[in-house]
């Protein structure tokens, strides 16, 4: 094998395993904004991008609404998905500890997934790329326009949601939240509409996940589950609460399972990456961009 | 400007006050005294709203509060400052502060914010000094003076302090009591709970001594200073 050869396979895994990444780091993102307010894993948020690409799908395909309504409209309909989640499933938990409200949400996922089969059936779905399919040629490896959406998509809604979180006195109020309820509470926080708003932003950024996704990857019903498994990891290889490392955390995650699949076999990609999530868990338990000396004063 | 008519709360089942009532005029330092687990701080939270299970009244300048959410009790300008701080372990100094003017953000006063946190800074140096330092890492004294700060940073009217030298050096002690004093002095109504009963009772208009969620004794300081029960059970001579 020649080297140009040698290096234009390199790049193309490069690009699908970065392509991939951005998904997980995604979900590892709206993964954070929950666990910021209230120290929970939303297991359900896979469901977010499953719903997102599926509730588009009728938006767009079936309803023939232009592009960014339906959009619109989809980030609208999943965001209230999130408030109901809050209100009915999580608000009713009558002794709230970190592990209860897991298994609620773990419980919720598998009920969407369930009424997700019946309203869209087994069938993947697919949804038109933004700016058409025509591949474009980068030094003899090929990116899909609908890649450089979903990297631009993630870079603007992760710098948006650090700003957020780390600059402004809201974002502080809601992680103030997790923090101690009761604290904040006393300093006039409304600890309710804060957990209300963190369901509604994580389950509006996995809609977004899920509409831009789409186009590249399908989607089906029971994609959920998978997409929270690595969405799950990338967040732990990023650190728990940390946005830049969710999205180092995905894009890792990606590269490993591309260039795996790439040279060895895609049999292995998904034992590869737990081996460097494990190994990075060793000497590094909070994550590559954790803060060790915040990572103590939290309950996980 | 605060009076509490025959309160009685609840954890579960559980009757941690009966029938409580209290007064409290505008500018004093009152003190409850008391053994463990006699719902000091329960009845503190019964006031500042975090303990919602109660019957009685709770009155605060005239108008019922006692069934207010405690996000809503702070409005109406009621700081607690909570048994063991309480602070926001995993954000700095000024986050604490700033967040405990949430209040002022939301009414859009946020310019308010940075001129009070300077005026806490003057009362606390120390945290001034250690401004970007995380809250869970500060010394018990400094993680104190920080509950304080942050509870003061809203300008209250009445302030709830629970235990402020729980865990503290005699030093740091007199240094918190002192600055207690100073913001009496400025215009601060004080309501204290305190295992140290010879600096609380030497310090209040008034204090009640609390017994199995009920008020035992209560008389000016100097009085309860000089009662022979008193003396016996909380001043270890
Ligand atoms: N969350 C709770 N659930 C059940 N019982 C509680 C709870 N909090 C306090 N208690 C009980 O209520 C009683 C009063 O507690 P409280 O904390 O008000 O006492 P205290 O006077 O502040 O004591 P200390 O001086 O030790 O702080 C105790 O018997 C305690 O065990
Ligand atoms: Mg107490």
């Amino acid at each position: 094998m020649d080297s140009a050869f040698f290096f234009t396979y390199f790049l193309q895994f490069v690009i699908s395993g970065i392509t991939i990444g951005s998904i997980y780091a995604m979900v590892a993102v709206g993964f954070n904004i929950i666990y910021n307010v209230t120290e929970i894993i939303n297991f359900a948020q896979g469901e977010f991008v499953m719903l997102g690409g599926l509730i588009m799908v009728i938006f767009y395909n079936k309803l023939d609404l232009p592009i960014l309504i339906a959009f619109l409209m989809t980030v609208i309909v999943v965001a209230m998905i999130g408030l109901l989640i809050d209100q009915i499933v999580i608000k009713s938990i009558k002794q709230p500890t970190v592990l209860t409200l897991i298994i609620g949400t773990i419980a919720t996922s598998i009920l969407l997934k369930g009424a997700a089969m019946f309203i869209w059936g087994k069938n993947p779905y697919d949804l038109p790329a933004f700016s058409g399919r025509e591949a474009i040629n980068f030094f003899g490896a090929v990116i899909q326009p609908q890649a450089l959406w979903v990297i631009g998509i993630l870079v603007v809604v992760v710098g948006l949601l650090s700003f957020f979180f780390e600059k402004s006195i809201i974002g502080k109020a809601m992680r103030a939240c997790s923090d101690n309820q009761d604290a904040a509470l006393l300093v006039g926080i409304s600890v309710k509409r804060m957990i209300l708003l963190s369901f509604a932003l994580s389950a509006a950024i996995g809609a977004v996940a899920g509409v831009i996704v789409t186009p590249i990857a399908l989607m089906e019903y029971d994609r959920g589950a998978m997409l929270a498994v690595k969405g799950f990891a990338a967040l732990i290889l990023g650190g728990l609460g940390s946005f830049p490392g969710a999205v180092i955390g995905g894009l890792l995650l990606g590269l490993i399972e591309a260039l795996v699949a790439g040279y060895i076999s895609s049999g292995y990609k998904d034992a590869f990456a737990l081996a460097v999530l494990l190994i990075l868990l060793f000497v590094r338990p909070h994550g590559i961009l954790g803060n060790p000396t915040v990572a103590k004063f939290k309950k996980f | 400007m605060l009076s509490i008519e025959g309160l009685c709360a609840y954890y579960g089942d559980l009757e941690v006050l009966n029938n409580v009532s209290l007064t409290l005029k505008q500018g004093q330092i009152v003190s409850i005294i008391g053994a463990n687990g006699a719902g000091k701080s329960s009845f503190l939270k019964c006031i500042s709203g975090l303990i919602s299970k109660k019957t009685g009244r709770v009155i605060f300048e005239g108008n019922s509060i006692t069934n207010f959410s405690a996000n809503s009790i702070v409005k109406k300008g009621i700081s607690h400052v909570l048994e063991g701080r309480q602070l926001f372990n995993h954000l700095d100094v000024i986050d604490n502060l700033n967040l405990g003017a949430y209040l002022f953000f939301k009414r859009g006063n946020s310019g308010l914010i940075s001129q009070r946190r300077d005026e806490v800074f003057d009362l606390f140096p120390i945290l001034k000094e250690r401004s970007r330092q995380i809250a869970g890492t500060l010394s018990g004294g400094e993680q104190q003076m920080l509950a304080i700060g942050r509870a003061i940073m809203s300008t209250p009217k009445l302030l709830l302090l629970d235990e402020p030298s729980l865990g503290l050096a005699p030093l740091i002690v007199s240094n918190i009591f002192s600055i207690i004093e100073n913001l009496n002095q400025k215009g601060t109504t004080i309501l204290l709970v305190e295992q140290n009963a010879n600096l609380a009772l030497g310090i209040s208009d008034f204090s009640y001594v609390f017994e199995s969620g009920r008020i035992k004794l209560q008389g000016t300081g100097q009085e309860l200073l000089g009662n022979e029960d008193v003396k016996k059970a909380y001043l270890g001579h």
